[in-house]
């Protein structure tokens, strides 16, 4: 029998927690830059400033609290899926130990202005180095688990999280190439429409496998053991996981619509980008539809309702994906708030809803509760961060398609209808709207983090004893 | 043959395997494996607590009734 009593969970506890820390810190940054486009005043010092901070605020989001909640979920989901604990422990503590440094070297670089200027990678090279030495780790402790499972299939959400771990490595990898002159300053290995190329591959796929795949392998562990019941077609899950991986490669180019692109590789991105929807979707209804029979659970199961709320988004989001890489519906969306509308559906209404409900699905089983402290919190936080998402996306569609209109207008001679500055002048309402609905997610992160601490205050840390698989004797 | 033929022909490749593997995901043989592999997370308890014997006893019962529907 196995060496170890009980699985790994102290890595996962750490990343839990911390998913939650800078969550907040990681909203809170982007409320502040929300109200600076609203008060401009706001931008009260260089290191502080809109410029500096917005880099940070997507950092902060998508790598310290997707990053984390990642972590946590996939430590736990491999260790119980395969029936044994967590490959090399101690790489598992470093890889924990390695990203908080990451993200604290970008909580203080980016601030003080040490950019590469590429967008979701503008991390200076001494950073880069050691996020790939951490990811490394990562995928030695992940896949060294799987290698020693004592069951033996391999469960989807562990394909998702793997597809995640190997595409992550290879984007970070290929765009992060960079020539450096000093401690604090390199250049991109590649030039021109070249280096646009290659950081919108990387752009698209960090949205693609960071921030799909591995919450697909959320959705696919979460959702049927919340639901308590299988997933709806595990066959789907089966094409949904290749037609995904085959597909999301080409997608990049629509970020580059009408520019100095080739047309036929803008092409060549927008039709791949109609074909996503087909896995997108495929996905979102093997989640949604594990749900049939079990929807009555949703009335009073505040998890349940991040999970199947989250999907909804997904489809929504995927759904939007699509239409704005159409060429012409580019023309005017692109450089609007349409998009920050379009990212924030999937950042907060998918990305941040499956997170939360995995999270609040973890901690009571990390702290060896019965469950949450307060379920009446979790249902308030719920319904506010939905009504936040709800004013935030609403108003950023209003917003976006109205400064493309006006961006647009000709006069019968031939002239601009409008000057740059009226299109912002008209904007500010929906920047307010925007405010607010951005500040009630905040808000309800903070409810969170209170009825996590009132969960884990006094609680003993709890590891879970390692199962023998069905069959087996322990 | 140039690169261009080269590239086209990974592309059919990558086709074709997709094809490929949506006719054995969807082949009547993988059935019951594939069935077996969706119970995979609930062939274990994992009870929020420790608490012996209140939960568990109720969950096997669950994923018991599960298997028989879900065949």
């Amino acid at each position: 029998m196995d060496n170890h009593s009980t699985y790994n969970y102290k890595v996962v506890r750490w990343f839990a927690v911390m998913t939650v820390i800078w969550g907040i810190v990681g909203m809170l940054v982007g409320v502040i830059i929300a109200a600076q486009l609203v008060w401009p005043g706001l931008n009260l010092h260089e290191f502080l400033g809109y410029g500096r901070l917005r880099p940070l605020h997507t950092n902060a989001v998508i790598f310290a609290f997707g990053g984390c909640a990642l972590f946590a979920t996939s430590y736990y989901v491999v260790q119980r899926t395969c029936h044994t604990p967590l490959f090399a422990p101690g790489l598992a503590a470093f890889t924990f130990w390695g990203w908080q440094l990451v993200i604290v070297l970008a909580a203080l670089s980016l601030p003080l202005g040490f950019t590469t200027g590429k967008e979701y990678a503008e991390l200076e090279w001494p950073i880069d180095i050691l996020i790939t030495l951490v990811w490394v780790s990562y995928a030695i402790v992940f896949f060294g688990t799987i290698i020693k499972r004592r069951v033996p299939h391999i469960y989807v959400a562990n394909w998702f999280y793997g597809g995640f771990i190997l595409t992550v490595a290879l984007l970070h990898l290929v765009n992060s190439c960079e020539i450096p002159v000093s401690l604090t300053k390199s250049y991109s290995c590649y030039a021109g429409v070249q280096d646009a190329m290659v950081q919108w591959w990387y752009g698209h796929n960090a949205v693609g496998f960071f921030l799909t795949a591995g919450f697909l392998g959320m959705m696919y562990y979460f959702v049927p053991k919340q639901a308590g019941r299988p997933v709806y077609s595990y066959r789907l899950s089966v094409v949904h996981f290749w037609a995904l991986i085959f597909t999301y490669m080409w997608a990049g180019p629509h970020h580059l619509h009408y520019t100095a692109l080739p047309d036929w590789t803008q092409s060549v991105g927008m039709i791949f980008s109609l074909i996503l929807l087909a896995p997108s979707w495929g996905g979102m209804i093997n989640g949604i539809m594990t749900m049939s029979g079990a929807w009555h659970k949703l009335r009073d199961d505040p998890i349940l309702k991040f999970l199947i709320t989250s999907l909804s988004f997904y489809g929504m989001s995927t759904f939007e994906g699509p239409m704005m890489s159409i060429k012409t519906v580019n023309a005017l969306s692109h450089y609007t708030d349409w998009t920050v509308g379009h990212v924030h559906s999937g950042a907060l209404g998918w990305v941040a809803f499956i997170s939360i409900g995995s999270i609040y699905y973890l901690i009571p089983r990390l702290f060896g509760k019965e469950q949450m402290y307060s379920v009446r919190l979790m249902t308030a936080h719920f319904w506010i961060a939905t009504i936040g998402v709800v004013l935030y996306i609403a108003a950023m569609w209003i917003a976006g398609v109205m400064q493309g209109l006006m961006w647009r207008a000709t006069d019968p001679d031939g002239t601009l209808t409008y000057a740059f500055v009226e299109a912002v002048k008209n904007t500010y309402l929906f920047w307010t709207i925007r405010f607010i609905g951005g500040l009630m997610f905040l808000v309800g992160m903070l409810l969170m983090a209170w009825n996590l601490w009132k969960t884990a205050a006094g609680a003993k840390a709890y590891d879970a004893p390692v199962l023998a698989p069905a069959g087996g004797h322990a | 043959m140039d690169i261009n033929d080269m590239r086209s022909i990974v592309t059919v490749l990558a086709f074709a395997s997709f094809i490929g593997i949506v006719l054995w995901a969807y082949g009547g043989r993988r059935r019951a494996a594939f069935d077996e592999a969706a119970r995979l997370p609930f062939t274990e308890d994992d009870d929020p607590a420790p608490v012996a014997g209140k939960g568990s006893a109720v969950k096997a019962a669950q994923v018991k009734g599960l298997e028989g529907k879900a065949s």
